[in-house]
């Protein structure tokens, strides 16, 4: 098994992109080794990026933020600016495992490692993040929402990295928010992922939406519908029960270990509810 | 396929080793350089029995590779006493019985000492939740918080 | 934590000293399992069953053996077959025909996971590429894991030999079934007749691992004259190394086998794995072999407990007294028979004084690793039902579930249904100790219920042998053979200071391996504090009535005329203050002279167990739009006899309610329809988290066992018992439906919140 660790994306890419067995990104290695133990994956060749510095940066950019794809979810939580422009994001990111797990795991590998269940995917679909690829043709730029295309299925090319992510500029009165489902407190995957981020007009209507819910679906999703549940309202109990009947409305799900087509459904219907009602506060304060 | 050779810093001794890609920074710590205080509970990152300091970061050892620990600073058990003194949070570890079969111990104590380092006074519930990735099956957990709670507030009184 | 104590006040018993081993755990240089290496060791690996029913065809190991680097591989072909034997294995019974089979597939593989060949070779790579070698020809056979289906006369057949124990007439057909017990007191339909309440419920459980953080390991070296040298992880090393001189057809004293620090066993240690295997691989390739299991085979192939189907039903009169009880356990065994039923069955109504009572269990065969013994095993499920229906009936009553519980409660002189009649037992004391609890009387918030449940441990002693060597300058070496699961050391040290009056840090505990003392049955039972505590106080009087004969051969008078008080030995009667009394150290100082080495031995086949009883109240938080159960507050309230170290006690309480508490809420072996198992692994087989549970409160109530020096009870198994009905009743309280199923995850809540509001 080969392991290099180049200090550009350019290069990394190459070494992918040339391989002939399996070739695997490595950032944090929270997905990547537990599947290479489980022999799920048994790469030729390992790259790690995390020598790259355009991976490892937090940068505020164009009155957004620009997020290295291998930053931890332990120097999100410490990014005072990033946790007070984007809670929930940081929320979503800091539930994915343990505090160990913290230590190491990224945006990045979250999202590339393909699971419909990831944490912190449905919250930066509903920031509206957007990736920066890097590839054998070059750089491009996909919305989040349009990476995963099916478990464990991506819409990148072999050989394509995904460097950073932008969180785009917050308008006033704006907020996020990210709830999970799980059974016990913490270590689980989540059953229902909901991430929900508004604006509010002045007058306390909201104006612009954006819901993300995981693990309901083969991917995450965007729901439109949902979104449009809460657009023109001022996310009263009847924008609320619109909101989780969309959410409802959204989800196909599996049955699974972890909870079956008829628990998802009603939760998520729950969660889209409770994680609006906490944007919508936060977004009061703004 | 050659090994890589490694160049760390544990416990504030430079260490050298020879590893395969595939051999975890645990597996490296137990099997190259004997230091058998970090434990494998799982191999999989749900324990936290693996779990040391890493450039002042808590993660678990079985998580990183070998290959990745050139050049790092890495902190375990071993080296949480001072000569003969134990830290505080070993102290009270014993005092509070905070422990039984021990096995999850090295990595509870390594994670509370992370705790401690960011957050000298947490309360009950932050306690608990960050020592949520370290599982222990047979105390309940309810004296191991106490210990760190406990430990906290003498560190806090030398500080 | 309080303490309803009311015994003498000892010099060391009862308070709470730093155990001895303590300071190399906290260092992380103790040693368990997986941390001892030899010189030259090679890595053993098992090649496991990918189906979960199959008649092994060939086994072909050629490949592998060519594969440089593989020193060795051992299949069914290593192992002689055994003939049929029931032996004793902690609290449950096994069968060397079947343990053969266990630790090495025979005509078939049983479950997904069972071992079919094993290698040792010198790199974990290597070893594992080999097992890619080896082919195994599988004929696939129709398998059954649920006990109910695997009850159905069509169902896969595991034994074809199989003809159900404990039936009259015998059957003529082979089942699954392979055992009927049945313990009765009096006549429960006369009884039932008069009960003017009866309340009948039928309850499911699922399988749950004991949940140990530490896998299997072991390291074995048997050398060119066939003797040997094991290092294990276990809960029993004579008991290892009993069973590996029989499956191996060794003398027994060629084998030498060590316990490591363990960590963590509640029973699932108690049993050989690996061992013998790795025994087989070093005398074939000539060189050490190290095995250790990895988190997937823990819960892929070592033994968990059973799933179960339990029916009670109980018949009360108004007033409250009970009239009548009964049940029917059906108990998942696994592959092999011996489940848990046995001993759930004498569980279930225990904490209760009955005239007539029926208990019938079965043991039954299924697809999944044989079952091993989990903490009080068979007890939690049985008393989960029937402390469910008592819940029940209080509320049918409209008595206080306390109050219910203390017309009824078990005490002295009462005749339990599985035979004897119990000595001084402290029920009573723990269910008015819960009473007046502050938690009993503590407010409840919005979506939160109280619930309380009654368990019962009967406890075990057995053989156990200590020495005690009194050393040159007065310090004592206590060799103790039960290995400590949890604090042992730091109590039998504690009773040796006691007994010998010298400093607790003046005694130095260990536990001996296989050749340095005499036999000791396993760590389970609860009965290590026990045994090897009535050991100790047997070698330290034995010090103590030795030195006192050295003191009279020194000062010339009858031994008789020799005392000990105080820590001093002095010449008492006609020749009190005729010579300076000698302390212990004194006389060690010349024992050479006296007469030799001074060593105290207890070897005792550990009479007077006495039951435990405990008395749990558990808060639940329900979110009625999830479904999601939480334990908000929670309390065990039980009876030690006497807490030599109280920490260690709590702990024990607080340990077993968590286990309790996982098994009530989210732990449970999911299954898919192929047989295998969908979650081998801590993620998805979801054991308490540090933040799921609250402080664990405790209350110790002492009623001493008048059969122990100390009046000590066994502790650590009655815990588990009470939290899975004190949860569910709790959850009645918190949403007002009562479940009947465990685990009581937030589907099943929120679905049967669901119904009840369509209702």
């Amino acid at each position: 098994m080969r392991f290099e660790s180049p200090d550009t994306l350019e290069a990394a890419s190459k070494l992918l992109a040339s391989a002939t067995g399996d070739a695997r990104v490595l950032a944090g290695g929270t997905d990547l080794l537990v599947q290479m133990k489980s022999e799920i994956v048994t790469p030729s060749l390992i790259v790690d990026i995390k020598r790259v510095p355009e991976t490892r940066t937090i940068k505020e950019e164009g009155g957004g933020f620009r997020i290295g794809a291998a930053v931890t979810g332990a120097e999100l939580k410490e990014h005072a600016a990033l946790k007070a422009a984007w809670p929930g994001v940081v929320e979503a990111a800091n539930l994915i495992g343990s505090t160990q797990v913290q230590g190491r795991c990224s945006l990045g590998g979250n999202l590339c490692n393909g699971s419909p269940a990831a944490d912190s995917v449905p919250a930066m679909i509903a920031a509206g993040a957007v990736a920066t690829v890097v590839g054998p043709n070059g750089r491009r730029e996909v919305k989040v929402e349009d990476v995963m295309i099916g478990p464990r299925k991506l819409s990148l090319q072999k050989g394509e990295i995904i460097a950073s992510f932008y969180l785009p500029p917050r308008p006033p009165r704006s907020a996020d928010a990210y709830l999970r489902f799980i059974p016990r407190t913490e270590m689980d995957i989540a059953v229902v992922g909901c991430g929900v981020n508004l604006t509010l007009d002045a007058s306390g209507t909201c104006i612009a939406a954006r819901v993300g819910l995981g693990a309901v679906a083969p991917r995450p999703l965007l729901v439109e519908d949902a979104a449009k549940a809460l657009i023109g309202t001022k996310v009263d109990d009847a924008a609320l029960a619109n909101l989780s009947a969309a959410a409802r409305a959204a989800c196909k799900p599996i049955d699974d270990k972890r909870g079956t087509i008829e628990f998802r459904i009603d939760v998520a219907g729950v969660l889209a509810k409770r994680t609006a009602l906490i944007a919508l506060e936060r977004a009061r304060k703004k | 396929m050659a090994k890589h050779h490694v160049s760390a810093i544990v416990n504030n001794d430079p260490v050298e080793f020879l590893c395969d890609t595939e051999q975890t920074l645990l597996d490296c710590l137990r099997d190259e350089l004997n230091l058998t205080g970090s434990k494998e509970g799982c191999g999989s990152g749900d324990c936290g029995a693996c779990s040391v300091l890493l450039d002042g970061r808590l993660v678990c050892s079985c998580l990183v590779l070998g290959v990745e620990a050139n050049g790092k600073n890495i902190e375990t058990i071993e080296g949480m006493a001072t000569g003969d003194k134990l830290h505080p949070l070993q102290q009270k570890f014993l005092e509070h019985a905070a422990l039984q079969c021990g096995i999850c111990t090295p990595g509870v104590l390594v994670a509370a000492k992370a705790l401690l380092a960011k957050n000298p006074n947490p309360t009950e519930t932050e306690t608990r939740y960050w020592l949520a990735g370290n599982l222990c099956r047979c105390t309940g957990y309810d004296k191991i918080i106490r210990a760190v709670l406990d430990a906290a507030a003498e560190m806090r009184k030398g500080a | 934590m309080q303490e309803r104590v009311k015994g003498p006040k000892y010099n060391i018993i009862g308070t709470r000293p730093i155990r001895p081993d303590g300071v190399d755990k906290v260092t992380g240089r103790a040693k368990f399992g997986a941390d001892h290496r030899v010189a030259g060791q090679l890595i053993g690996k098992v090649l496991r069953s990918p189906h979960p029913h199959a008649r092994i065809r060939s086994i072909d190991v050629s490949a592998a053996l060519k594969l440089p680097g593989v020193k060795a591989v051992v299949t069914r072909d290593d192992f002689k077959d055994q003939a049929s034997e029931f032996v004793p294995a902690g609290e449950m019974l096994i069968n060397y025909r079947d343990v053969v089979r266990n630790i090495m597939a025979r005509e078939k593989a049983l479950f997904e996971g069972h071992p079919v060949a094993a290698v040792a070779a010198t790199t974990d790579a290597i070893a594992r590429a080999a097992l890619k070698l080896i082919k195994v020809d599988y004929e696939i056979l129709p398998h059954v894991i649920d006990p109910v289906e695997a009850m159905k006369p069509d169902a896969p057949l595991l034994d074809e030999e199989m003809f159900t124990a404990g039936v009259t007439p015998p059957p003529t057909k082979p089942s699954n079934v392979a055992k009927r017990v049945e313990f009765t007191l009096g006549d429960v339909d006369k009884g039932f007749k008069d009960a003017e309440v009866v309340i009948e419920r039928e309850f499911n459980t699922k399988p749950v691992h004991q949940g140990y953080i530490e896998p299997h390991a072991c390291v074995a070296s048997v050398s060119e004259d066939g003797s040997a040298e094991l290092w294990t992880t276990t809960q029993g090393h004579w008991i290892v190394r009993a069973h590996c001189a029989r499956l191996l057809g060794w003398d027994i004293t060629k084998l030498r086998v060590t316990s490591s620090e363990i960590g963590g066993g509640f029973g699932g240690k108690t049993v050989v794995y690996l061992e013998p295997v790795a025994l087989a691989l070093s005398k074939k390739a000539h060189r050490p072999v190290k095995m250790v299991m990895s988190r997937e085979e823990v819960f892929r192939a070592s033994g968990p407990t059973s799933g179960a189907n339990v029916r009670v039903k109980i018949g009360a009169r108004k007033d409250g007294r009970i009239v009548a009880a009964e049940a029917v356990l059906k108990f998942q065994a696994g592959c092999f028979q011996g489940s848990p039923v046995q001993p759930a069955c004498m569980c279930a109504f225990a904490p209760y004084d009955l005239e007539n009572v029926k208990v019938v269990g079965y043991d039954i065969l299924s697809n999944r690793p044989k079952v091993a013994a989990y903490r009080a095993p068979g007890g939690p499920i049985a008393e989960y039902a029937v402390e469910s229906v008592v819940d029940e009936l209080a509320e049918t009553l409209k008595i206080d579930p306390i109050e219910l519980r203390l017309k009824n409660a078990a005490k002295e002189g009462t005749k339990a249904a599985y035979g004897p009649k119990f000595g001084p037992v402290g029920l009573i004391q723990c269910l008015e100790a819960a009473k007046e609890s502050a938690h009993w009387k503590a407010p409840l918030g919005k979506n939160q219920g109280r619930g309380v449940a009654a368990g019962f441990w009967f406890n075990i002693g057995g053989e156990t042998t200590v020495n005690l060597q009194l050393n040159e300058d007065g310090t004592v070496t206590l060799m103790a053979g039960t290995p400590d699961i949890g604090g042992l050391r730091a109590s039998l040290a504690m009773m040796a200071a006691e007994e010998l009056k010298i400093p607790y840090e003046k005694v130095r505990p260990i536990i001996a391996d296989t050749a340095s003392l005499g036999y000791n049955f396993l760590t389970g039972g609860s009965r290590s504090t026990f045994s090897s505590g009535m050991a100790t106080v047997e070698a330290a009087r034995s010090i103590i009535k030795q030195a006192c004969g050295r003191a009279a051969k020194l000062w010339e008078i009858p031994e008789e005329a020799v005392t000990f008080e105080d820590g001093m030995f002095r010449p008492a009667g006609e020749n009190a203050g005729k010579f300076q009394p000698m302390s212990l150290a004194d006389i060690a100082k010349v024992a050479g002279k006296t007469g030799g080495s001074i060593v105290g031995v207890g070897a005792i086949s550990a009479q007077g167990a006495a039951p435990s009883f405990g008395v749990h109240i558990a808060d639940t938080e329900v979110d009625p739009e999830t479904g999601k159960v939480s334990v908000v507050r929670y309390t065990a309230i039980q009876d030690a006899g006497r807490a030599i170290h109280p920490s260690y006690v709590e702990g024990q309480f607080q340990g077993g309610a968590a286990q309790g508490i996982g098994w009530a809420l989210n732990e449970e072996y999911i299954y898919g329809p192929d047989g295998k198992l969908q979650n081998p692994g801590f993620l998805d087989y979801r054991i308490p988290v540090a933040s799921d549970l609250p402080m664990i409160d405790t209350i110790i109530v002492e009623v001493p066992n008048p059969r122990h020096p100390y009046g000590v009870r066994g502790i650590g198994e009655t815990p588990i018992c009470p939290p899975m009905a004190a949860i569910n009743n709790a959850v009645r309280k918190a949403i007002g439906i009562r479940m009947f199923e465990l685990p009581l995850s937030p589907p099943k809540v929120l679905k049967a919140i669901k119904s009840a509001k369509k209702a």
